[in-house]
């Protein structure tokens, strides 16, 4: 068990096994708000990493500067060697061909059918057939547990269902990292569990990094391999999730039990200017 | 003092949101003219055809209905108001020359353009505005697919070819409209009505018309996408953003016919 976000091999995998996400000494502001404090962690080659932390910690923001959503102040964000941090538009887009993500939502795109939103990746960045993309799709569908779903609208399924084509539009491109954004936001717990499910045996199957950002302990338990409590914008522990379990952090225990613990004094006006500032980037 | 401070503040922060507002939209026209017309020079993958195609179903095929019961109700509508004047000088017959020329310099383009920025510009920006807040447009982001080639310049496209068109489908049913009303209602003889009709009419009115119906597809694409693109928060964002591109475009659309009118009277008479 390390504190403050230092690395520690995963228990069992080889040491010097690659990296597939490095991140250096991340800072991000909001105006003059520090929402991420020096993060450093990296993610070995086939390993699935819970980043947990309560709202507003800074676990979205993270998740949004590793994917080029968000650009850091400082720091660096190594995906598969490439710096995000630094790179131009184009070549975050080559970056981003390498990953997929899963967002809160599913994202769909309405206006396609679920079909059509697995192939958009697919169709985009490969001249492959037609008649292959639609074998590639059916498969990619039939790999989170739907057939015969291509010719539906997402507004036509239920929010487990949306998950899952969202999960296989991810994987679309046989990426060697998946992000997942609450995986199990706004589903029962039997379907939560089923999205847990599908990540655990998709990143085995397909030998997949995962990064999944949750703030559900039973989830987050399930499916790390490791785990980074974020507080305040630090990584406050990191290791496995027996390591967690047994952490006596204070915060760590109390996030995991779900004690109440002092509540955070914040003034308006410095909340709100952070949002703002956030909306001008 | 305080009141003061807080004066200035407050006239701080809208000058400092209007020039990001100007910035966000700067950014955006540049997008859409590297990815509409430079990228695919550089061998870019740029209009997605399929989607531009979509476009132009949504904003011509099925804006026909409406374009063309406004413009007949205009044409006719011109026709009895030329006429009620026109009978006081005995020149009845001069009704359909009124309204083809009307028609075609005036109001053609600007009854079709608002109409467009009503039904598609209002949409567009609800689409995008949508998309934004339910994470579809991060989810193209992060696919690795620019969201200005996808959703921007197709639709912008799909305007610039579909308003002239639109706007030329206006001329000829705002026509009809006051050619029936000025032989049915008002009993002037038909061939007559149509000599007036026609032989007022010069080349100039027509390309004037359709110049401003190309300037006005830009402005109602460009504001339609910008707000679109800028919504903040939930369905409420929406709905104002909704609400400020239409009066934007409409207020925008009357601003430029205003400057394009005075531009073709003075420098090209």
């Amino acid at each position: 068990m390390t504190d403050k976000g230092i690395m520690k091999p995963l228990p069992g995998t080889t040491r010097g096994v690659m990296s597939a996400i490095k991140i250096e000494g991340l800072h991000k502001y909001f105006g003059e708000r520090e929402i991420l404090k020096g993060i450093n962690f990296q993610v070995s080659e086939g390993e699935t990493l819970v980043v947990l932390g309560g709202s507003g910690c800074g676990k979205s923001t993270l998740l949004r500067s590793m994917i080029g959503l968000l650009t850091p102040e400082k720091g660096s964000i190594h995906i598969l060697g490439q710096n995000m941090a630094t790179a131009t538009e184009d070549q975050r887009n080559d970056i981003r061909k390498k990953f997929g993500m899963l967002f809160q939502g599913a994202a769909l795109f309405n206006s396609l059918t679920v079909g059509e939103n697995v192939a958009l990746p697919i169709k985009e960045h490969t001249r492959l057939h037609p008649d292959i993309i639609r074998i590639i799709v059916k498969v990619k569908l039939e790999l989170v547990g739907l057939t015969g779903f291509e010719s539906l609208r997402p507004y036509e399924i239920s929010g487990g269902m949306r998950k899952r084509v969202a999960l296989a539009r991810a994987i679309a491109l046989d990426p060697k990292i998946v992000f997942y954004d609450e995986p199990g936001a706004g589903l029962d717990p039997i379907t939560a569990n089923v999205i847990d499910r599908l990540i655990i045996d998709l990143s085995k199957k397909l030998k997949m990094t995962s990064v999944v950002v949750t703030h559900e302990m039973k989830s987050a338990f399930r499916i790390a391999d490791r785990m980074i409590i974020l507080h305040q914008g630090e990584i406050v522990a990191c290791g496995t999730p027996q390591e967690i379990q047994n952490s006596e952090h204070p915060y760590v225990k109390r996030f995991i039990n779900g004690e109440e613990g002092p509540v955070a004094l914040e003034t308006k006006d410095s909340y709100l200017k952070g949002i703002l500032e956030e909306d001008d980037r | 003092m305080v009141h003061l401070s807080s004066f200035l503040g407050a006239i701080g922060k809208q000058t400092h949101e209007f020039f990001a507002q100007i910035a966000r939209l700067s950014e955006l026209i540049r997008s859409f003219l590297y990815w509409g017309f430079l990228a695919p020079i550089e061998g870019k993958k740029s209009l997605r055809r399929e989607l531009f195609a979509k476009q132009l179903v949504f904003i011509g095929n099925e804006s026909l209905f409406i374009v063309c019961l406004v413009s007949a109700s205009v044409g006719a509508v011109l026709a009895l108001q030329a006429a009620y004047q026109l009978r006081q000088f005995g020149a009845l017959l001069y009704t359909g020359s009124l309204v083809s020329v009307s028609m075609t310099r005036e109001l053609g383009p600007v009854i079709t353009a608002i109409v467009i920025a009503g039904r598609v510009g209002a949409s567009i920006t609800a689409e995008l505005g949508t998309m934004k807040v339910q994470e579809e447009i991060d989810a193209l982001i992060t696919m690795g697919i620019p969201a200005a080639p996808f959703l921007v310049v197709p639709r912008i496209f799909g305007l610039v070819v579909m308003l002239p068109c639109l706007t030329i489908l206006s001329y000829a049913v705002g026509m009809i409209g006051g050619y029936l009303v000025g032989v049915v209602g008002l009993h002037i003889n038909s061939d007559l009505y149509l000599h007036g009709n026609f032989s007022a009419l010069v080349p100039k009115d027509m390309w004037t018309g359709l110049a401003k119906s190309f300037v006005f597809s830009l402005i109602i694409g460009v504001i339609a996408c910008y707000e679109g693109l800028s919504v903040k928060g939930g369905a409420d964002g929406v709905g104002r953003a909704t609400t400020q591109s239409v009066v934007l475009s409409i207020i925008s659309i009357i601003v430029a016919d205003g400057i394009f009118t005075a531009i073709f009277y003075y420098v090209f008479p």
